[in-house]
């Protein structure tokens, strides 16, 4: 049974179907959907939903009920998202499980809030302080912003570590069919979890290690997970990739509008095909090389100035020519506007 | 030979050997005739007179005490600069039954956590704060803190606390007792046994009133720090005494109930919650799919308040019920509040690439700027609808089916100038053929909560569908008057 849902509303039905009962959050466009349907949902089964007075305290109150043991989540864009970087860093740090779904809008400073894609470094390099990872998410579709969603909490759990959900102003936007499946959530056991009784009197939640060694210790631990997290939990789709002679890659709105690319190429008889990344971060940078094997050269479409395409580049390691073509501001290139800029480099004339 | 007994003991609540240090487990790392230790044992002993130890959770701050859970055998969470009260209300909302203390120093509660120690106090957490004032950073080596005093030198206020460069102390017990949620706010001192018996009464009423549920509790001590003051202990002591506490007034500032009528959420199911329980208003009934070969693009626009997202998602919505894959995607933002608004919607037979339409197939112009802006987008042999009796004189659109139908007159005369969407969904449903009439009315009356307005709105529908189908020839190529030619 499918319902007509916008991408934000997903999000927290996921959440809910996860068995998040803990939302903290803080309003701002275009993300500020999630906090009200949190708001809506959540207290209807129970759960809680604290409007906090920052984005600060918020992702510290996901810090605290993290600490408790439960599936906890917040949301934010840009400018909010950059006050939460501190508390992430703590997050990851204490080894706190959460998931975090950012919408990004246009920056740096205010900028606007129409759809840009220009936090993929604070969210998939850490944006705060010290060596730690974001495990990062980009959903291209509303039924993307629930699986993913879901996904995430999985991912958050298993590793121990912030999951980010990065998506744009046009996915949590639009509107598409969602097929949701009411299945009741796995809760994994957390013995670690401080719960105010006997069993859990022990335990302590910290990001302090005093002696270097033991600091030392502790990131390399941190270090391990993510090394697993990469061989792991890399994701991607692709596209009519076989017999293609340009790759593109794009991720989120990007990958669908070059979905179109593609078929308005290929009716033009020129042979394209799309690699999206799923996983920003693990970075599908193996599946990558192996499917632009094939193909005589990729190009990278995003919006942002260049950032994934950094990615990109590392991965092929120079193996293959790597174009870019970049809008920002809000301007969302259209499947035309990026045809007309994949000929030009192809040096096609159509 | 008289017997003596051990009438101060090391409180269970702590633990056995303080794994801090290496050596002299024995000891806490606080500095001799520090106000932390005392605290502390205030603290553990209240906790074990309460019988609360298993159940309590303990929040370390950042400051001198960010080593608290060195000490305290409880479940123990460290925090953020700041942070701690922060912490503490999602340990809470998520332990309701755990006892969660917020230890917080001056800067950490006054300096950089001032919002969060308002907003947890004006929430009323069911929490309780130990809020150490020494009037200095200890553990960073003795700077200005929120509560200097004037005149106090520092090594940041080296001139000693400037009012006209740094401002006064503040004042948090005071300024908390103004919120209406908190029940107990006191201020007490560590400067003699007299009063650090008053602080250790204090201490154990606050974790009391949380045992109780009563709500946010908050005790403020007045606290040495000989190091930073340069003092021996008992010169400290005296100095909380006889001056500090002359600047921050001892006594309770707030002790009482907590009145207020709650406003309950209604349950539901899990599946009601997320609209999968059958009832809901955007299932598919049975249809058999439509034969759909290729893709309709649409863009809607008009004035922000003249329906044109809901048009957008009637459209999307009846197709989802057609089995079609159907995306819409809004103009979104301050542009909602005022001015222009407009959508796109694809309805596809396949799974949809760019959501964003830039050449429709359909363009709904609800306006003449909408007409004049995305006009000459409209696909070759694509339809136009628009919103008046003819197209304005000096437009002309080659190549596309124009019909214009006055929608927001026949809106007026239906009665309610808001169902002008809906005449524009009958008329574009008979000019085009791209999704059945039936579904949309169906689609209408499930969405449609108002009886009135559902009469009003399947009037609209339906009058929009005659209006094209008596007054426009749909097909032909439309002159500026609107009729066909």
């Amino acid at each position: 049974m499918r319902q007509l849902c916008k991408g934000n509303v997903a999000v927290v039905k996921a959440a809910i179907m996860a068995g998040c009962r803990f939302f903290f959050g803080y309003p701002i466009t275009p993300a500020s959907e999630i906090a009200e349907y949190a708001a809506l949902l959540i207290p209807q089964v129970g759960g809680t939903f604290v409007q906090a007075e920052s984005e600060v305290s918020a992702i510290n109150m996901v810090y605290g009920a993290s600490s408790a043991g439960k599936r906890v989540m917040t949301a934010s864009s840009g400018p909010g998202i950059s006050l939460m970087q501190e508390g992430i860093s703590y997050l990851a740090g204490a080894e706190l499980p959460c998931v975090i779904a950012e919408v990004m809008r246009s920056g740096p400073g205010l900028g606007n809030i129409a759809p840009e894609q220009s936090d993929y470094f604070a969210m998939t390099k850490g944006g705060g302080h010290g060596c730690y990872r974001n495990i990062v998410l980009a959903p291209s579709s509303v039924q993307e912003m629930a699986s993913l969603t879901l996904l995430a909490f999985e991912l958050a759990d298993k590793y121990r570590n912030p999951a980010v959900l990065l998506a744009d102003g046009f996915v949590g936007q639009m509107m598409e069919p969602l097929e949701l499946e009411l299945v009741e959530a796995a809760l994994p056991e957390k013995p670690w979890a401080v719960k105010g009784n006997l069993e859990t009197r022990p335990n302590l939640i910290c990001s302090i290690h005093l002696t270097p060694d033991a600091m030392e210790a502790h990131v390399r631990h941190l270090e391990e997970k993510y090394k697993q997290c990469e061989r792991d939990e890399a994701r991607w789709e692709t596209y009519l990739t076989e017999d293609a002679e340009v790759l593109l890659v794009g991720y989120g709105i990007v990958s669908r509008v070059l979905r179109s690319t593609v078929d308005l190429a290929r009716q033009q008889g020129v042979k394209v095909g799309l690699f999206r990344p799923i996983s920003l971060w693990p970075f599908p940078s193996k599946a990558l090389v192996e499917t632009a094997r094939r193909t005589a050269k990729v190009m990278v479409f995003e919006l942002s100035t260049g950032q994934m395409v950094e990615d990109v580049r590392l991965a092929l390691g120079g193996s293959k020519p790597v174009e870019f073509y970049s809008r920002v501001g809000g301007n969302v290139p259209s499947a035309e506007e990026c045809k007309a800029e994949l000929f030009a480099r192809m040096e096609v004339s159509v | 030979m008289s017997e003596y007994k051990l009438v101060h003991g090391r409180s269970p609540v702590f633990y056995k050997r303080f794994e801090r240090k290496e050596e002299n487990q024995h000891q806490t790392h606080y500095c001799p005739g520090c106000g932390h230790g005392v605290t502390h044992k205030m603290i553990a002993e209240a906790l074990d007179e309460l019988g609360l130890q298993d159940r309590t959770i303990m929040v370390s701050p950042v400051g001198c005490s960010v080593f608290a859970y060195y000490y305290f055998d409880t479940g123990n969470v460290q925090a953020a600069h700041g942070r701690a009260s922060a912490v503490a209300t999602g340990l809470k909302r998520a332990n309701p039954g755990a006892i969660v203390i917020s230890y917080q120093g001056d800067g950490d509660l006054a300096a950089i956590g001032t919002a969060e120690i308002i907003h947890a106090a004006n929430r009323g957490e069911n929490i309780t704060v130990f809020f150490l004032n020494n009037a200095t950073y200890g553990m960073t080596g003795g700077q200005m803190a929120p509560t200097t005093l004037v005149g106090q030198v520092s090594t940041t206020t080296p001139w000693g606390r400037r009012p006209n460069n740094e401002g006064g102390p503040i004042k948090m017990a005071e300024l908390i007792s103004t919120l209406d949620a908190p029940v107990y706010v006191e201020r007490v001192a560590l400067s003699d046994s007299k009063h650090i018996i008053q602080a250790r009464r204090a201490v154990k009423k606050a974790l009391e009133l949380q045992k109780q549920g009563a709500g946010f509790t908050m005790v403020e001590i007045l606290s040495p720090c000989p190091t930073t003051l340069k003092m021996e202990p008992k010169m400290a002591r005296r100095w909380v005494g006889e001056t500090l506490a002359k600047e921050f007034p001892l006594g309770v500032f707030r002790d009482r109930k907590r009145v207020f009528e709650p406003i309950s959420v209604p349950q539901a199911s899990l599946a009601e919650v997320l609209g999968i329980d059958g009832k809901s208003v955007t299932k598919e009934e049975g249809h058999v799919r439509r034969k759909h070969t290729r893709a309709t693009t649409l863009k809607i626009a008009g004035f922000g308040g003249q329906g044109i997202l809901l048009l957008g998602q009637l459209i999307a919505e009846t197709g989802m019920r057609e089995h079609m894959e159907v995306s819409w995607l809004p103009s979104y933002g301050p542009e909602m509040r005022s001015g222009s608004a407009h959508c796109h919607v694809t309805l596809s037979p396949e799974r949809i690439g760019s959501p964003m339409v830039s050449h429709p197939d359909i363009l709904v112009a609800m306006n003449e700027p909408s007409l004049r802006k995305f006009g000459a987008q409209v696909k070759p042999g694509g339809t136009i609808l628009y919103n008046g009796r003819s197209l304005p004189e000096d437009l002309h659109f080659d190549g596309v089916t124009v019909a214009c139908v006055p929608a927001s007159a026949i809106a007026d005369q239906i009665g309610s100038t808001k169902v002008a969407n809906i005449v524009m969904l009958g008329a574009l449903l008979e000019a085009t053929d791209c999704l059945p009439f039936t579904t949309a009315q169906e689609v209408l009356s499930s969405l449609a909560k108002n009886p009135e307005l559902t009469e009003k709105d399947e009037r609209a529908l339906e009058e929009g569908r005659n209006y094209l189908d008596t007054e426009v020839m749909v097909g032909a190529q439309a002159g500026p008057d609107g009729c066909g030619e």
